[in-house]
């Protein structure tokens, strides 16, 4: 069952025709045929060279030799790359510059890249990198958060958000409970893996293709470490094979080794990462150990709610004070915290560093609260259900821990409407009676909200830049910021654009996201892209539709407002034009045909250090009701069923909204089950690949799910009353993970479940064991 | 003597004897045809982003298989049409791109292509009634971290339902004529004594080569020889593959047991072993994907002596022999005591797997088998036990247990099948205590897969659980799903 897609224009004359309709990704065609070009696709101009990093074989050392000879003669080799090489900054760091391009003195992770090789073919740099002779002194890492708490190692200093008097009012609270939830990170594995292609053109000038979500860094860092302009770098992007946060500021490093290598050589040089490198080498989703204590009342209120989040952030700062602070912001979810302290540790470990992942850090601080809402409805024998719905934010308790009020709820009709939908309390009785009846197999279900904060929390990010042209033929041209990775960015703004100009969809011509075009972008994160990229091409659209109107308006003597665009066609006043022949027409009367739009999101005003303010500019709401079996001799796992319910506002593309909704479930739910990141005792990531790190496959997904759109529009003035999607449907599989812990529950009612995540088949029969064995 | 390997493309014959022995055919479309639709996602057969279909004549039939070309080799490729995702729109978009489209089963796209392929496939194969689990079993070698599977499954159950009616079923007469020259069994041998691809044609020419280069890589699916390949970066410079060796892919049923040809095809022995046990069925259903049970065979899954291979556990507990030649001597030894230790065989230089004997389950005998790992498809064992036992009245008679993932090779569980002989399969408290002595059997180890514990845990819990299902205790289910009798799975 689905919301039903509307793929037809309305036949309300004022209704918009071509926005809030379900329209295919504009690449849909081109994805099936093949003929949709990734970086690793391009034709490569003749004489283009490949790279291929080389990596440090420990975790943590000094480096005492790096002896490349039998590299540099190895069969094809042309050059190879150090940080010797490097004539500007040997920096990849975007918020503090503490990570080198290629480290030089020691190591800080395994995997963490000294040399590069440049070599005729791809096979040749990868052959030729494992020749090198690496002598470091090694040193113990530190690898587990546990690790870095016991040396105190952090990259950031502590922060956080009390409110009240927490520990006097957990003390004095009626109950009381305290517990640990570790929580794993997550590998992005986009499908396509990292890959640029640098270009070197005159005058010392690049050309980069480069698959990121962020090509402004990309550009800057790239023209930092060459030390050259800005101006003499751009960067290009058509789209990327995935990305999840994984190409935020973790594509830098490869664009900027091909740049330099481009730059060393004067050739075309291409990087791609092979799958285990690009596993071993880049970052992931924070993994965290959560410690709570809660105070609460006789019916599951909470009094006081006290957690420390300790990440691990990996060597170096990356994105981490932007993904911790999220944690911080989630880690009420949708719940009134009378008293609480919120508090976070930045831990530093020789691992990777750790970086955006879909949700950045929210999943996580959503995670811990909604362990700590189960363990209160454990103890109490409450379904936790209740016991949600009583901590809700509501009328007078909507002051959320760092100042934001919540003023636009729709939870308590969502999760009204899902649990209905869903027959929740139905099936929560029939699941007693499985449990009663059954030895091995136990059922449980869940069924939890969503409440996500949307714009980037660094209010300087919060900008957009559009670029539009249109040419005589009536054709258009669209340029933005924004840059595709599969999550329909590119198809929901020339919706928008093709609104403006009352022309149908094929008019606009999507093009590459270019840093020549648009300048000093953001990167496509935070679910932010349409809201803010939407509203930027709207406004350069407007701006060229306003001119034409203004010389119709002058040449046909009629009032604006009798002015209308659309089918194509422009109406003015009692006559009917085709849209290319109005543009022809400003165009001879030299009407500027181009314009750029640039967007500012509203009313955001968060003051970091007074730890106050308004860090969103709205809140995106979803919820999901989750049922499981579990074995509960082998921990096995299949999900049964999953009813979403979801907040989109109106949305801008159905098709492509239910896709962010049902491909992000699924995405949460890998992180929650099977995928497992394993580091052994030397730091070195054991699963390094798909055979070894599993995300979800077609059978995973339930046979019975049942999504659904919540019937709202965004209450701020967003592009077409819209709102984000991109993230907060991940956090909807929060509901198997509490599943999962309710049917383990059944084993020992009244018992607190010690489940982490993910919730492997060993990690379930761990939690099995431990609440049997707690009688 | 064959100087050169033959395949069509796009409808011309081509020939090429100028390739390195290890070359991949993702490299040889993407780097030499420069057709880039096809897409290297993890170069180890995980993701089916690179899945290509061949068509090939097997039995005077036109078979559509869909393979992992970054783990193929090229050579492998002789006596087929390579069709990529670039061949299927002709004008117009072929039925599963349009469903894809239309369900909007693509986001990033990067994927897309490899389940188009897949679906090309499933659009060709036999099965028609098409319901989800074919759909999901035919995509079960095909990775989309986009899009949540539900419109991918949604548009092959739209586009593979009916009967295939596109240019590829027009012209299949065609190209069954076509295919039909590459029939001949000749031998191949493409380059130089000390580095060449070869393809002998009869047992007999595999085993007069093999024993003049005992230091060749015997090749039959490369399902695992391929990451030697694009993982280790080795280079192979002299490479036997089987897949043209006439006879060697033979599956004989002789009613008693099952003879399974050493280049059977994963796939193409599934019907046979799923008849001696619904377990093996499932067992083999969850053996990677479809694009690698369409190239790997059940003689590449023994001889390769993983620790982790699912059939040498559960074959072993049937009583499965070994037969193994080298140059004319052939001889059969039990299949347990092929596999010596971890990576070492009893298979001298120049000798190879010829066939594996299987019983069938005889009157008052018993076979369960289980796999366990992190994700249902597509994944490698912590776990994988097999568990036959033979009944009198309620006590058992005999009992053969084998588990993957417990020791360095796959290893039956002789102490534990002494204790539990003379039990009743009634007594819950006996075979609890029985099963103990699977600690004397094993002493698993710790790896990215699962503990030391887990490990020791499951297995015990899976003789538990099969004896269990065998007593056929009423009411007690024991399956999360994969219902081997309603009985056993939870309603």
């Amino acid at each position: 069952m689905h919301t039903p897609l509307p793929d037809t224009p309305p036949a309300d004359a004022g209704a918009p025709r071509v926005v809030r309709r379900a329209v295919a990704h504009d690449s849909a065609a081109r994805h099936v045929t093949g003929a949709a070009a990734y970086v690793d696709d391009l034709r490569e101009p003749s004489g283009t060279l490949h790279v291929a990093p080389g990596g440090s074989p420990v975790a943590r050392g000094r480096i005492r030799s790096l002896d490349l000879d039998a590299v540099r003669t190895a069969p094809g080799v042309v050059a190879v790359l150090t940080a010797a090489d490097i004539p500007g900054h040997n920096n990849i760091g975007a918020i503090v510059a503490d990570e080198p391009v290629f480290t030089e003195k020691a190591v800080a992770f395994h995997g963490q890249p000294l040399f590069a090789v440049v070599a005729e073919s791809y096979a040749a740099a990868r052959k030729a990198a494992k020749l090198a002779k690496i002598e470091i002194e090694p040193e113990k890492p530190l690898i587990t958060v546990d690790d870095a708490l016991a040396a105190e190692s952090r990259v950031l200093d502590d922060y956080d958000f009390i409110v009240g008097d927490v520990g006097s009012d957990i003390a004095a609270s009626p109950n009381r409970l305290q517990g640990t939830l570790k929580i794993g990170g997550q590998e992005h594995f986009y499908l396509e893996g990292q890959a640029a292609l640098a270009i070197p053109l005159e005058g010392g000038d690049l050309h980069i293709h480069s698959s990121t979500q962020h090509p402004s860094e990309v550009q800057h860092i790239v023209a930092h470490m060459l030390g050259v302009p800005q101006t003499a770098v751009t960067v290009e992007v058509r789209r990327m094979g995935g990305a999840f946060g994984g190409k935020e500021s973790q594509a830098t490093q490869w664009a900027a080794i091909a740049a330099l290598a481009a730059h060393v050589t004067q050739r075309p040089c291409k990087l791609r990462l092979d799958r285990d490198s690009d596993m071993a080498m880049t970052g992931k989703r924070h993994d965290f150990r959560a410690d709570y204590a809660v105070g609460f009342d006789n019916d599951g209120h909470i009094l006081g709610y006290d957690v420390q989040l300790a990440a691990r952030c990996g060597h170096s700062v990356d994105l981490s004070p932007g993904v911790i602070d999220r944690a911080m912001f989630h880690a009420d979810n949708a719940y009134f915290l009378p008293a609480a302290a919120i508090r976070s540790k930045r831990m530093k470990t020789n691992t990777v560093s750790n970086t955006a992942f879909r949700g950045f850090g929210g999943p996580q601080g959503m995670l811990a609260v909604e362990r700590v809402i189960d363990a209160i409805a454990w103890k109490l024998g409450l379904d936790p259900l209740d016991v949600r719905k009583r901590n809700f934010y509501g009328p007078d308790r909507d002051l959320t821990p760092y100042g934001m009020r919540v003023t636009d709820n729709v939870l308590p009709q969502l999760i009204g409407e899902l649990e209905e939908s869903s027959d929740y309390r139905r099936r929560r009785a029939e699941i007693a009676g499985f449990n009663k009846k059954n030895r091995f197999l136990k059922r449980g279900i869940a069924l939890t909200p969503v409440k996500f904060g949307i714009s980037f929390t660094i209010p300087t990010m919060n900008q957009a830049g559009a670029l539009v042209h249109v040419y005589r033929d009536g054709s258009i041209h669209l340029n933005h910021g924004g840059t595709e990775m599969g999550q329909g960015l590119f198809v929901k703004v020339a919706q928008v654009v093709a609104e403006v100009f009352g022309v149908s969809l094929e008019r606009v011509k999507i093009t590459p996201t270019n840093t020549g075009k648009v300048p000093n972008t953001s990167p496509t994160a935070a679910s932010a892209g349409s809201d803010m990229n939407g509203m930027a091409a709207r406004a350069a659209a407007e701006t060229i539709r306003g001119r034409l109107v203004a010389h119709a308006q002058e040449q046909y003597k009629v009032a604006p407002e009798q002015i209308s665009f659309r089918d194509d066609r422009v109406i003015v006043g009692n006559r009917t034009f085709a849209f290319e022949e109005v543009v022809e027409a400003a165009y001879r009367a030299r009407v500027q045909l181009s314009a750029t739009g640039f967007y500012a999101t509203p009313t955001i005003d968060f003051d970091r250090p007074k730890k106050w303010g308004r860090p969103f500019y709205y809140f995106a709401y979803g919820a999901a009701c989750s049922e499981v079996m579990i074995d509960t001799k082998t921990g096995e796992m299949r999900i049964l069923r999953a009813d979403l319910l979801h907040d989109v506002g109106r949305s801008l593309n159905p098709a492509v909204d239910l896709g962010q909704i049902e491909g992000g479930f699924v995405q949460g739910v890998g992180w929650l089950t099977s995928e497992e990141l394993v580091f052994d005792q030397h730091g070195r990531l054991t699963t390094h690949a798909p055979s070894t790190y599993k995300i979800p496959t077609a059978f995973d997904v339930p046979e019975d799910f049942r999504v659904s759109f919540f019937d709202n529009e965004n209450r701020e003035e967003t592009i077409w009353r819209s709102k984000a999607v991109g993230e907060p449907p991940l956090m909807l599989a929060i509901s198997v993970f509490a599943a999962i812990a309710d049917a383990i529950h059944a084993v020992a009612p009244g018992r607190q479940v010690p489940l982490d995540a993910p919730a492997t088949p060993e990690a379930i029969l761990r939690a099995v064991n431990a609440i049997k064995e707690s009688a | 003597m064959r100087k050169e390997i033959r395949f069509y493309r796009r409808g011309r014959r081509i020939a090429k004897s100028d390739f390195a022995p290890d070359a991949t055919l993702l490299d040889y479309l993407r780097l030499e045809e420069r057709a880039t639709g096809t897409k290297e996602g993890c170069a180890e057969g995980d993701c089916g982003a690179c899945t290509v279909v061949l068509r090939r004549l097997r039995e005077g039939r036109v078979t559509y298989e869909p393979v992992n070309s970054c783990i193929m080799l090229l050579g492998q490729a002789d006596g087929a049409e390579i069709i990529t995702v670039e061949d299927l729109a002709d004008g117009e978009l072929h039925p599963v791109q349009q469903a894809m489209v239309e369900h909007h089963g693509s986001q990033c796209g990067f994927c897309t292509p490899g389940f188009v392929m897949a679906l090309f496939a499933l659009y060709h194969s036999e099965a028609r009634n098409m319901d989800r689990p074919r759909v999901v079993k035919a995509i079960s070698g095909n990775l989309c971290r986009c899009t949540g599977y539900r419109p991918i499954v949604q548009a092959g159950l739209d586009a593979c339902s009916g009967k295939p009616n596109d240019r590829f079923t027009q012209n299949e007469k065609e190209t069954a004529k076509l295919l039909s020259v590459f029939e001949e069994h000749d031998n191949i041998f493409v380059g130089e004594q000390d580095r060449f691809f070869a393809a002998p044609g009869s047992v007999d020419a595999l085993a007069k080569l093999y024993a003049e280069h005992p230091d060749a890589i015997l090749v039959s699916g490369a399902t695992d020889v391929g990451l030697w390949i694009t993982k280790e970066l080795h280079e192979l410079p002299k490479v036997i593959w089987l897949g043209r060796v006439a006879g060697l892919d033979r599956i004989e049923d002789s009613g008693r047991e099952l003879r399974i040809g050493a280049t059977a095809r994963v796939e193409d022995a599934a019907p046979a072993l799923a008849s001696i046990d619904p377990d093996l069925g499932e067992l083999i259903r969850r053996f990677a994907g479809w694009q690698v049970r369409n190239a790997a065979t059940i003689g590449g899954n023994i001889a390769n002596g993983s620790p982790i291979g699912d059939t040498p556990p559960a074959l072993i507990a049937l009583g499965a022999q070994l037969e193994l030649q080298q140059g004319d001597k052939v001889r059969s030894i039990p299949l347990e005591d092929f596999f010596l230790d971890y990576k070492k065989q009893d298979r001298a230089p120049g000798e190879f797997v010829r066939a594996v004997s299987v019983p069938k389950l005889r009157d008052g005998e018993h076979f369960r088998c289980f796999k366990l790992s992190k994700r249902y498809e597509q994944d490698i064992s912590a776990v994988m036990g097999a568990i036959k036992l033979r009944l009198d009245g309620r006590q058992i008679a005999d009992a053969r247990i084998a588990f993957g993932g417990m020791a360095a090779t796959p290893k039956r569980a002789k102490a534990t099948e002494a204790r539990l002989k003379g039990l009743s399969v009634v007594d819950e408290n006996a075979a609890a205590a029985a099963l103990a002595a699977l600690s004397e059997d094993f002493t698993p180890l710790t790896d990215m897969r699962a503990s030391a514990e887990y490990r020791m845990e499951a297995a015990r819990a899976l003789v538990a659980k099969a004896i269990m299902e065998i007593a056929d205790t009423p009411g007690v289910a024991t399956r999360v799903f994969g219902a081997r009798s309603d009985a056993h799975a939870a309603a």
